[in-house]
This record gives structure tokens, C-alpha cells and sequence, in this order.
């Protein structure tokens, strides 16, 4: 079962949530989960190692496939730069020239050249690595400093745990846009992560189209530093018939153990029960 | 005219309180263009009262749609997409609108010329009036793509007002992240203020956002939130600054103020005079000296 723990909103406390629903399914698994997996997907800022730091392998590099033109060959007829939709070919005097950032490595043009002309190169965009933490698996991905791209990494830091056995969790990035479908597309379950106030409200409504209304996957939503703000979520919650699975407290030693990098559930282990709880509630919703 | 970007790496260290107080505090001395480039979060509108005045929608892509009477079902399409959005069916291949990336190699390779892309509306922006400027900002339709196209549109129109109308200053608030959005909100920024929180995370998002504005020759100061959460997380982010030369303008007390003007829909600094409103009004000061040398 894949669970992606997304919010709309950022520093809702996806991290916080994730890490300790994978930290409470392995130190107390139930009967059905055989194994635990966490793959952090917010790969432009990505935390969960901080808390759980991982034993990990060498790093993979996740490269684009970008064309790369044959002088000899080419003939400057401009297809290639005719059938891009993302501009990132184009003729200048008697060079084809290669915007390697602007392209989604579709390989479109290689396909269209009537030369032959265009092979594809490898072009780094960021990282990927895999661990353990235990007897959990851990994966989380990097993208590179300056580079535009984060879908193709989250796709490579996933790739392989749809056939995994067991709970698969996935830490989202925030927002609404398309690194945030990749990290949600394909999973079981949605755990939206919101707080109280308007801003929380406003982003998780967001969040609730994408999971719920464009990908048709079942959702349930988490208060984090509930009892701040106001009842905004409560009644739209309430009102679309999305269930509540878990309400976090406000607290001073949760935020400073948070700053510290200390999951919560070492924290609060009280926690830990309301974790399984909540995992009974999504198992329940899928099944 | 000066443009002034706020950026985080991390979500939710207070891009949007900042950004808001900042306007209200500048508003009092110049004249200000404000801007939100969080596309698909947008939040600086809830705390500004603004008052709609123009909606333009926004196409983002073309998207792939097979017509299934011309389909022979070869496979092709399924074969040349990499972004696994074709989808096999009984009597004709389909396309799913949330996975294509409007590539049109599908397009381009289909033998029965069954394949159209289609414009789609990915969105809206809004030229809206609020106490304290003029706001651009935007919807981005959930799960849509383009978000950095998006971002780039808000702030070529915000950017042309803000000319033609002669304001000192163009207050941008940024998304979260390093990726496309934040490289296209980056674009004719003179400074960008990094927001960051006294925590491990706040610490190494604040040092990926950093290499990203760096990346892109903007100059970057730093703005450490709720610095009395954790003083000694809120150190290490000034030992930080210190060993890389950057400037840290500022240190704002945790204070529940600011969640009850979020509630109340207000900049913080418009409801209470206590230490955020002090600090903030600080933290203008520096940035004017800044932009003026």
C-alpha cells in the first residue's frame, strides 16, 4: 500500500507526519504490513533524513535524456525546433542550439529528424539515494542547485515501490503543481496535512482537488498544531465529508524537538498509538 | 523601480507574513506593485483585502487528445510517451490529461493522424486593488503544469504596471522550493530575502535556496522567523550567514499576533504594534538602505 503525505500549504508538517507514521508502523508493525518504505519526494527541500538519518548507498545521478545534434548530418531543416513545445531547440545562422534546462527530455526531435541527426545525451539534473534506517527502506532524491526539473527525480526515487510489499510512504512537496501530483499519483491513499488558519484551509482545498477530485484517490486529512488559528477546517472538512484521521497538538517541546531533528514520536511516544490508529482508519478506506 | 523577491526553500516559515507586513509598513513611504508567484498556494491575497479588477485566464500547454473514431489502436503513442500518460484501451488508446506533458511526440508519430493537441486553460491571474497597491496574482488550476509560465506572467504584468505607473518598488512573494517556479520568480529581482525558521530544516533548505539565488547572481539577505522558538538553531543560522558574507536582517519573535491576523485576514503589522510590527518595520529600513546603495 502506498501512502503520500501531501498538504497544499508548505511546513504544514508533512515531514513530521511522515516520519512518524513509517517510525510507528516498524518499531510496532501490524499483522499486514510486511515491510515499510519511505521515499522523500519533496526533492527541492528534502528533511526526512534529518530525522531519521539513514545508513545510505552511493548516490544514483537522475539525467535527463537531451538531444544532442550532428553537425555532419544535419541539414538545418528546423523540424526539430518546429515540433519542441518547450523551446529548447533552435536555428541560429548554421547551428541547431540546445536549451538543455527548458527541455522534458520527450526525445520528440530524435524522432522527427529526417537525418537521423539527433542522438540523446545524458544531462544531470540531481540525485537519487537509497538506505536503510533499520529494517526500513529509505529512498530520497536532490534536485540540483539551479536546475528547473523536479518530476523526472521524484520519478526515479519511486520507481520500484509500486511492487514493493508492505507500506510505502511518500513525503510530498507542498503545492498544488505538478511535483506534487507526482507524488501523489499512483498512491493508495492521500494524507493531507494542514493547520487551522485560513492559509491552511485555502492550500488543503487545493490539495483536496488534486488528490480527490482529478486523480480519484480516497484522502483524510491531519491537523497539525491544532487548537492555533481558527474552525475554518473543521467545518469545511465537515462539509465535504473528508474525515479528520489525527489531530497534533500545539506544543513548545514538539517545535523544539522538531528543530532539533528528533521525530515526533520519540518526542510524544504516545503518539505511536495514534499513528497505528491511524493507519487502521486508511487501511479500513482502501480496502 | 526596485524588485524585491521572498523566497524560503522550505514551506511555511512565513514567506506571506513578511511579504504582507512589508507591504503595509513600505506603502507608508513609496509607492508599491505587489505581487504573489506562489501560483498554486496563493495566499498573500487573504491578508491584503483585495479588491478584484481584472481576471485574465491563462493557457498553459496543449494537451494530447486522441479521437477515438481515427485510432487503430498500433500503439505507437504508447510506445514514443515517456511520461506514461497513454493509456491502453479496448477500441482506442486514450490520453490522461494529468500525466501528459503536451510533449506532442504522440502527435507528431500517430500513422492515422488520430492525435490533436488541444489548448487548455491551465489558470487564472487577477489584476486586483488592495490598501497598500496594486496586487498581481494568480491561480493555478490544481495539478496542472506550467506553474513557472505562470509565475513568469504575473511578473511581467506586475513588472509593466509598476513601470508605467512609476512605483519605487515591486514586492514579489515567492514559492516554496528551488525549482522552476523560484527560477522563474527569480528573473529582475535586485534582492531576494530568504525567510528561514531557528530548525535542521530551516538551516538546510536556507542553504539550497541560497546556492539557487546565487546560481542566478541575486543578491540575498536572510530573515531568520520565530528565531526565539529554538536561539540555539537561530545561532547556527547565524554562524551560517556569517561564514558565507550574507547579511541576516532580521529576527522575528514567535508571537501568536501573527496567527490572529492571519485569521482576522489582516498584515500583521496593520493589527498590532508589538515586537513582530518592530521588527518588521526594522527589517524595512535595512532593505531600503540596501536597495539604495
Amino acid at each position: 500500500m502506498i501512502i503520500s503525505v501531501a498538504s497544499g500549504k508548505g511546513g504544514t508538517g508533512k515531514t513530521t507526519v511522515a516520519v512518524g507514521l513509517a517510525l510507528s508502523l516498524l518499531e510496532c508493525p501490524p499483522l499486514d504490513v510486511a515491510s515499510v518504505t519511505l521515499i522523500d519526494c519533496d526533492v527541492e527541500a528534502p528533511n526526512a533524513a534529518l530525522f531519521l538519518r539513514p545508513s545510505l548507498g552511493p548516490e544514483e545521478t537522475v539525467d535527463l535524456l537531451v538531444p544532442q545534434v550532428d553537425a555532419e548530418a544535419c541539414t538545418l531543416c528546423g523540424r526539430c525546433a518546429e515540433v519542441c513545445q518547450y523551446h529548447a531547440l533552435a536555428v541560429v545562422g548554421d547551428k541547431v542550439l540546445v536549451f538543455e534546462d527548458l527541455c522534458h527530455g520527450c526525445g520528440s526531435c530524435t524522432l522527427i529528424c529526417p537525418e537521423s541527426a539527433i542522438s540523446e545525451v545524458p544531462h544531470r539534473i540531481g540525485t537519487v539515494a537509497r538506505g536503510r534506517v533499520g529494517s526500513m527502506r529509505f529512498v530520497h532524491g536532490h534536485l540540483d542547485i539551479g536546475r528547473p526539473m523536479a518530476v523526472p527525480i521524484i520519478r526515479q526515487a519511486r520507481r520500484g515501490a509500486a511492487d514493493e510489499e508492505g507500506v510505502v510512504v511518500l513525503d510530498a512537496p507542498p503545492g498544488a503543481a505538478c511535483p506534487a501530483v507526482a507524488s501523489m499519483r499512483g498512491a493508495d491513499f492521500v494524507l493531507l496535512v494542514t493547520e487551522s488558519t485560513p492559509f491552511g484551509l485555502h492550500d488543503l482545498q487545493a490539495a483536496l482537488q488534486v488528490a480527490r477530485d482529478e486523480l480519484g484517490i480516497p484522502v483524510g486529512v491531519v491537523i497539525n498544531r491544532d487548537g492555533i488559528g481558527d474552525d475554518g477546517v473543521d467545518r469545511f472538512c465537515a462539509a465535504e465529508g473528508v474525515p479528520i484521521l489525527l489531530r497534533i497538538p500545539f506544543e513548545r517541546r514538539i517545535a523544539e524537538a522538531y528543530a532539533d531533528g528528533v521525530p515526533i514520536t520519540q518526542t510524544v511516544p504516545e503518539l505511536r498509538e495514534a499513528f497505528l490508529g491511524l493507519y487502521d482508519s486508511v487501511r479500513e478506506a482502501v480496502s | 523601480m526596485k524588485q524585491i523577491l521572498i523566497l524560503s526553500g522550505k514551506g511555511g516559515t512565513g514567506k506571506t507574513t513578511v511579504a504582507a507586513g512589508l507591504a503595509h509598513l513600505a506603502s507608508a513611504e513609496a509607492s508599491l506593485v505587489l505581487a504573489d508567484a506562489d501560483v498554486d498556494a496563493s495566499n498573500l491575497e487573504l491578508v491584503l483585502h483585495p479588491e478584484l479588477e481584472e481576471t485574465t485566464p491563462f493557457e498553459g500547454g496543449v494537451k494530447a487528445v486522441i479521437d477515438p473514431a481515427r485510432c487503430t489502436c498500433c500503439g505507437r503513442c504508447a510506445e514514443v510517451c515517456r511520461f506514461e500518460a497513454v493509456i491502453d484501451g479496448e477500441d482506442a488508446y486514450a490520453v490522461d490529461a494529468v500525466a501528459c506533458e503536451g510533449c506532442a511526440a504522440c502527435h507528431y508519430q500517430c500513422p492515422a493522424e488520430a492525435i490533436a493537441m488541444v489548448p487548455t486553460q491551465a489558470g487564472e491571474w487577477y489584476r486586483s486593488r488592495t490598501p497598500w497597491g496594486v496586487l498581481f496574482h494568480a491561480r493555478l488550476f490544481p495539478g496542472e503544469e506550467n506553474s513557472g509560465k505562470l509565475v513568469a506572467t504575473v511578473k511581467q504584468n506586475a513588472n509593466l504596471w509598476a513601470l508605467r505607473h512609476k512605483a519605487n518598488y515591486l514586492l514579489v512573494d515567492g514559492p516554496p522550493g528551488i525549482g522552476c517556479p523560484v527560477i522563474a520568480a527569480t528573473a529582475g529581482t535586485q534582492l531576494a530575502l530568504l525567510v528561514t525558521e531557528p530548525s535542521m530544516s530551516g538551516l538546510h533548505d536556507l542553504e539550497r535556496i541560497l546556492g539557487t539565488v546565487a546560481h542566478f547572481g541575486v543578491k540575498a539577505a536572510v530573515i531568520v522567523n520565530k528565531w526565539d522558538l529554538k536561539p540555539a538553531r537561530a545561532a547556527e543560522i547565524e554562524a551560517f550567514c556569517r561564514d558565507r558574507g550574507i547579511s541576516l536582517i532580521g529576527r522575528i519573535p514567535y508571537d501568536d499576533a501573527v496567527t490572529r491576523a492571519m485569521v482576522s485576514g489582516d498584515p500583521v503589522t496593520a493589527v498590532t504594534d508589538g515586537p513582530v510590527t518592530a521588527e518588521l518595520r526594522r527589517i524595512w529600513r535595512t532593505v531600503a538602505t540596501i536597495l539604495a546603495e
